[in-house]
């Protein structure tokens, strides 16, 4: 065989043992503390676009199954909650079915949370690594709803502007589209086809005050026109690297946003998750005030080093794996 | 036919869409931060040959499509169909107007193609790169003329017409490249 042979190069290898140094003395120096947590765990998350891992433990009096990890996010939580103060965290993630350019089922995250933050100091903080570790100088920050009034000239604000209208503009935009797409689905197809290559050349590029449907795991708040989610990503050349929150503390807001997401698999068929006790237990006991943020390393090592695809910047990807 | 899913996709992959058999090109899978995720799909129609991109929801699927390719040697028109047989089992196909197509021009008996089977009848012929035939009608050379210079047209026993250079002569065999139609050399002597 002759694909035993790295599919990164070794100068891209090193370039990763680097970056890795310099992630972490990043945080030492912001007085940031480096913690490990478990890739196998018992409970995993119910988001419905999220499949995992589940592997066979085989362990007697224990549930047969546990998920590989999609993110440290309610490990981490669960530390914050016991009084953890600021955390980092760079560890292995694992998403099944994400296979692509900028995608492999096993990728690195780095993860982080700072306590009595909220995602705008979170975003300059993103912003500061960001820039140092890519070189860039500078740094933009459009929300959700300008962003698609500049290249869509849609008001996402608008009550005239609901999923029909949304699938109207990507008609024309994109012609021939798949069918059933809800709201949301119907964003997610804009931004990837539509925003994402037109902010390709917009450098480093903060999207947040996101629609509150795709609040995930973030609070909501309100703002002049409305209420929005309280949810940042960071795009690099178009390229997505991170997603931040300033996290939901409520617990009741939490476990209604977790009951809806099962809803939503059941709905489309997919396996229902039984929600994390252990994190329920620790958000009901207090989770502090705090914002987070999970980055991929991969992607950032890609732009780092100028190679088009992740498979590129990892010593062996799925295929050689 | 077994269904694929958008994770299985791969090139050369034939699948079903719209009716018409496809072979995917590309498939490039696109996610948002969170949320839904697409995959961006570049087909070939193999009917119409037409390049189309659609996208879809990640996870959706489609039918198969019953397409193979063979190797097939020509054997003989009936003005209707262009018969192809399998040299191992003798067995025929039958390809109509719409299947040889382009290719019509480069079909010489014995010659093996490339024939594009679905549902077992062919939908495609793709001719051999280079081909050797005869030249059945060209106008005389001039004396002097070698092998620099300017081209003529000639037709050849196909009936295909090509540029060839002015010292080739009536009777002569030559080797095309059927990719370009264009005139290669003076057929090896075999």
């Amino acid at each position: 065989m002759s694909d035993w042979r790295p599919s990164a190069s070794l100068d891209t290898i090193a370039a990763r043992a680097r970056l890795l140094h310099q992630l972490r003395d990043f945080f030492a120096a912001r007085n940031v503390m480096e913690v490990e947590t478990p890739l196998l765990a018992q409970a995993t998350v119910p988001d419905p676009n999220l499949e995992v891992f589940a592997v066979s433990t085989d362990v007697m009096g224990e549930s047969p199954y546990r998920f590989l990890q999609t993110s440290p996010e309610f490990a981490m939580k669960r530390l914050l909650a016991a009084g953890s103060g600021d955390i980092f965290q760079i560890s292995k993630a694992f998403r099944k079915e994400e296979s692509g350019r900028h995608h492999n089922p096993e990728f690195s995250l780095l993860e982080w949370y700072r306590v009595d933050w909220d995602h705008r100091m979170l975003i300059r903080e993103v912003a500061e690594l960001v820039c140092e570790m890519l070189g860039r100088a500078g740094w933009q920050v459009w929300t959700y709803r300008a962003l698609f009034q500049e290249h869509l000239s849609v008001d996402l604000f608008d009550p005239g502007i609901g999923r029909l209208q949304l699938l109207d503009v990507a008609h024309q935009r994109i012609g021939d589209m798949p069918p059933d797409l809800d709201y949301d689905a119907a964003l997610a197809l804009l931004m990837t086809h539509c925003i994402e290559p037109a902010i390709s050349d917009w450098g480093v590029v903060f999207v947040t005050e996101f629609p509150v449907s795709q609040a995930a795991l973030a609070r909501t708040m309100a703002v002049d026109s409305g209420a929005v989610a309280a949810r940042f990503e960071c795009y690099v050349d178009g390229c997505e690297v991170a997603n931040g929150y300033w996290e939901q503390c409520d617990v009741a807001a939490l476990t209604e946003q977790f009951l809806a997401d099962n809803a939503q698999r059941q709905q489309r068929g997919l396996p229902m998750r039984e929600l994390d006790q252990r994190l329920l237990a620790a958000q009901a006991e207090g989770l502090p005030d705090c914002a987070g943020v999970a980055l991929g390393v991969d992607r950032l090592l890609a732009l780092r080093t100028g190679v088009s695809s992740l498979a590129e910047t990892l010593s062996f990807d799925w295929h050689r794996a | 036919m077994a269904n694929f899913s958008t994770n299985e996709f791969k090139s050369g992959l034939k699948v079903m869409l719209d009716g018409d058999p496809c072979s995917i090109l590309e498939n490039e899978f696109v996610k948002p931060g969170k949320g839904q995720a697409f995959n961006r799909v570049k087909m070939r129609n193999l009917k119409s040959g037409r390049v189309w991109e659609r996208t879809f929801k990640s996870g959706d699927s489609l039918e198969g499509a019953d397409v193979m390719d063979m190797t097939l040697e020509y054997s003989y028109t009936d003005g209707e169909f262009w018969y192809f047989m399998d040299p191992a089992s003798y067995e025929q196909f039958g390809a109509d107007r719409d299947a040889v197509a382009e290719t019509e021009k480069w079909l010489k008996e014995q010659e093996q193609y490339e024939v594009t089977l679905y549902n077992g009848a062919p939908l495609a012929v793709t001719p051999p790169n280079f081909i050797e035939l005869a030249i059945t009608e060209t106008d005389p050379g001039l004396k002097g003329d070698t092998a620099q210079g300017g081209s003529k047209p000639a037709t050849l026993n196909t009936g295909a017409v090509v540029r060839v250079p002015l010292f080739i002569t009536e009777g002569e065999v030559i080797r095309i490249d059927t990719r370009s139609g264009e005139y290669v050399s003076r057929a090896s002597k075999s």
